[in-house]
């Protein structure tokens, strides 16, 4: 058996394999929950629009389905480069640990080809199965991408709470892998994931209408195209907010060091307060907001619960604070913010059965989707710095995981170049669906453009 | 057979359905490429839309699988070939992510010199992520990648006579397998020009790609001598029958019935496949690495079989009623 112990070739590799992994993640997260969410609000307008026989949902299926071709196609590929960086940069976290995270990815490989054959379907046959079956055929997509999501992160769930295997003498065995897949993390990690992908697709889809509304563009169709998305989106923040709360509170339990860095906590005591924003300097927290006996209350209902701080493990298992910090700071901002947003539509529709009169609630709601996005990444951030220096929790440190092959630098910036053109392009051609004229989602080229 | 023998079979059914199958679609970006001027070539890049448009994301899948299939079952060999391949690799990362989003783009896509943009970095990405995979191949099957990380040589592991052969017979099967199954794309839409534009390519590329396999008897003599004395050794019957698939498909090429050109076609492709597998088996890594030796922890083994059989009644009526769909004569129109 070959020595699988890693380590980078030169410190900068390292710092370059992490950040081509944070880049290529975060840049697909984006569209994955786009892959999760917009399929069950496109196969819903298009089933209303069957069942009212209503143009306006019709039209919005199309347009729907015409941006999900597109997204659902780059999304693949960019989800397709995570699967090949998992050995190109994090070799020796595949061989030592492949066997007990693979099953998840495996039974994932399974979902998403299921949302891969039936995306086909659903996006090529507009016009040759009959309307019921056609709509049928959108289901699958819908459930093969929440459980493609679901085993992807049950992965990451595993990684911050490593189970099923026993470790003899430094190497793994005795691998359980259901109880790997099943693992403590996994059943909040995975809800809160889903959910946050229903929030992102649906306020950003609503932005995009909130923005045509405000520019006086109120027909029926714009309407739907913002009614649709945003209230799936508000139904699922109050939720959201309760899932996080509930992950927050699991950590203080199964993974302290990271509640301590999301929190700023130094030392292990009582009568922790609740530290909003500000910087950790030198051990401490300075400048922030302080609830007292905030923490304390939040993990343990008492002021008299004691919270583990940073200092309950060496200094060299300790994650940096202040990206954790203020991520978490930033995501729990911006969750409330459209719960208050949330809130206020859901109170004009009870009296009125209308969207609030003020123009500012279409201001804030364009800003929806960018805002849930930015709460997505800083969440990811959370999670992910809140892990270090461990890839794979107290087991594997991210640094023993690396290639050690020189020059991974340069794939960094290989990959930084791509990924500045795709996000144009990509822009581009979005913006271009929001204004074309609408038609049966992927007839091809229309003839008018033949040369 | 144990478990790790089934699941290495299963993993290599996946690769090939990936060389048939995304191999097509790699092909098919191939002919996008050569298909001359905007106004000639428009015809030709209409068929290639429409044939793989409803299912290349699902033939891409077939990649995936067999990576996670890898690394579930015999994560050594991910892991080395993953890391010492990390050139070529990144390359095909990157390629993949052109070739699909450009593939997405251009249909999305109405004006001529957004066709003409995407329609480019589609075709060129077509050709180079097949040539980078082949040269992996062609890596791995010379015994250049060592068990351990990064153990090979960054370059030379893949940039040597037999990773060349690989790459460039990777380019020519897919645009020959591309060239056989669009003839017959073309005539069930009526188009029977188009159909014969593809037949006289399907006989060049074939043509062409034989005689590099022919060379490549010389290269593999020189340059890999162990998958050499394996395939003109235990693996000889399916050479010999890659051999008669190619001059089968040929001759049916040249008496127009093209649907039964695409088996033998495809037979041709997926004997040479097996036959390198056949060739090295059970080596898994040269010098020493097995199934055995490689193979996870039985308990892995046996739930990732129980899973993908558990899938594979999922995937195989759904996959049936994708091809069924789209190779039917238009419902419409």
């Amino acid at each position: 058996m070959p020595d699988l112990f890693a380590a980078a070739a030169t410190p900068a590799d390292l710092t370059a394999a992490r950040m081509q992994m944070a880049v290529s993640l975060g840049w697909h997260i984006i569209i994955a929950c786009f892959g999760v969410g917009m399929p069950a609000l496109t196969v819903f307008v298009e089933w209303r629009g069957l069942r009212t026989g209503d143009d306006a949902y019709v039209r919005l299926a199309h347009r729907w389905a015409k941006a999900m071709g597109v997204l659902f196609a780059v999304g693949a590929v960019s989800g397709t480069i995570l699967s090949f960086e998992m050995g190109l940069l994090w070799p020796a976290l595949m061989a030592a640990y492949g066997q007990v995270l693979g099953l998840p990815f495996a039974l994932e490989g399974i979902a998403f080809f299921i949302e891969a054959i039936f995306l086909g379907i659903y996006l090529y046959t507009w016009d040759r199965l009959p309307r019921g079956l056609h709509v049928l055929s959108g289901l699958p997509v819908c459930v093969a991408g929440v459980a493609s999501a679901f085993f992807v992160v049950s992965v990451n769930a595993w990684m911050n709470h490593p189970r099923g295997f026993d470790l003899v003498n430094g190497r793994v065995t005795h691998v359980r892998p259901w109880q790997a897949l099943f693992n403590a993390g996994m059943p909040l990690q995975t809800l809160h994931m889903i959910l946050a992908a229903f929030m992102v697709a649906g306020f950003t889809v609503a932005s995009v209408y909130a923005a045509g509304m405000l520019r006086g563009r109120r027909e029926r169709y714009h309407r739907l195209g913002f009614l649709v998305p945003f209230i799936v989106a508000a139904v699922v923040t109050p939720f959201q907010i309760f899932v996080g709360d509930n992950l927050a509170r699991f950590l203080a339990t199964q993974q302290p060091p990271k509640l301590a860095a999301i929190e700023g906590v130094g030392h292990t005591r009582s009568h922790v307060p609740l530290s909003i924003g500000g910087l950790y300097v030198d051990g401490r927290m300075r400048y922030a907001i302080r609830i007292p006996d905030g923490l304390s209350l939040l993990v343990g209902y008492r002021p008299s619960t004691v919270v583990r701080g940073l200092d309950a493990v060496p200094p060299g298992a300790r994650p940096p604070v202040n990206p954790v910090h203020l991520s978490f700071d930033a995501m729990v901002a911006i969750g409330f913010g459209l719960l208050v947003l949330s809130a206020w539509f859901a109170l004009a529709w009870r009296s009125r059965r209308d969207l609030p009169r003020s123009r500012w609630f279409l201001r804030f709601a364009t800003l929806s989707g960018v805002a849930s996005i930015v709460a997505l990444e800083a969440g990811w951030v959370t999670t992910e710095v809140g892990r270090q220096p461990w890839v794979v929790w107290q087991h594997q440190r991210t640094a023993e995981a690396v290639n050690p092959a020189p020059g991974l630098w340069v794939g960094l910036i290989t990959v930084l170049a791509v990924y500045v053109v795709l996000t144009v392009a990509t822009a581009y051609v979005l913006n271009r669906l929001r204004t074309q004229s609408v038609g049966a989602p992927q007839e091809g080229w229309p003839e008018v453009y033949t040369p | 057979m144990t478990a790790a023998q089934w699941l290495l079979v299963v993993g290599w059914t996946g690769l090939t359905l990936y060389a048939l199958l995304g191999g097509a679609d790699f092909g098919g970006g191939f002919w996008d490429a050569l298909a001359g001027d905007t106004r000639r070539g428009m015809a030709q890049r209409r068929l290639i839309d429409q044939s793989i448009g409803p299912v290349w994301e699902a033939n891409h899948v077939w990649l995936i699988f067999v990576l996670v299939l890898f690394w579930t079952c015999f994560p050594l060999v991910f892991a080395s070939v993953a890391s010492t391949m990390y050139v070529p690799l990144t390359l095909v990362a990157l390629g993949i992510i052109a070739r699909g989003s450009a593939f997405a783009f251009r249909k999305a896509s109405t004006e001529l010199w957004q066709l003409r943009l995407f329609g480019g970095a589609f075709a060129l990405s077509s050709v180079l992520t097949p040539f980078f995979l082949g040269t992996v191949a062609g890596g791995v099957a010379s015994g250049r990648v060592r068990p351990g990380l990064a153990r090979g040589d960054l370059l030379y592991s893949w940039w040597n006579p037999t990773s060349v052969l690989g790459g460039l017979l990777a380019v020519g099967t897919t645009a020959y397998l591309a060239a056989v199954y669009l003839t017959a794309d073309a005539r069930r839409t009526g188009k029977t020009e188009l159909a014969e534009d593809f037949r006289h390519r399907g006989i060049i590329i074939a043509v062409v790609t034989g005689i590099i396999a022919l060379g490549g008897i010389v290269v593999l003599r020189a340059d890999a001598p162990r998958l050499y004395a394996g395939l003109t050794g235990r693996a000889f019957p399916l050479v010999v029958l890659s051999g008669l698939g190619g001059l089968a498909s040929l001759a049916l090429l040249a008496r127009r019935a093209y649907v039964i050109a695409r088996v033998t076609a495809a037979l041709a492709v997926a004997a040479v496949v097996w036959g390198w597998a056949v060739a090295q088996y059970p080596v898994l890594l040269y010098p020493d690495l097995t199934v055995s030796g490689a193979a996870a922890e039985p308990s892995v083994l046996r739930a990732t079989l129980a899973s993908v059989i558990g899938g594979m009644i999922l995937l195989v009526p759904s996959l049936l009623w994708l091809f069924a769909l789209f190779q039917s004569r238009e419902a419409t129109k």
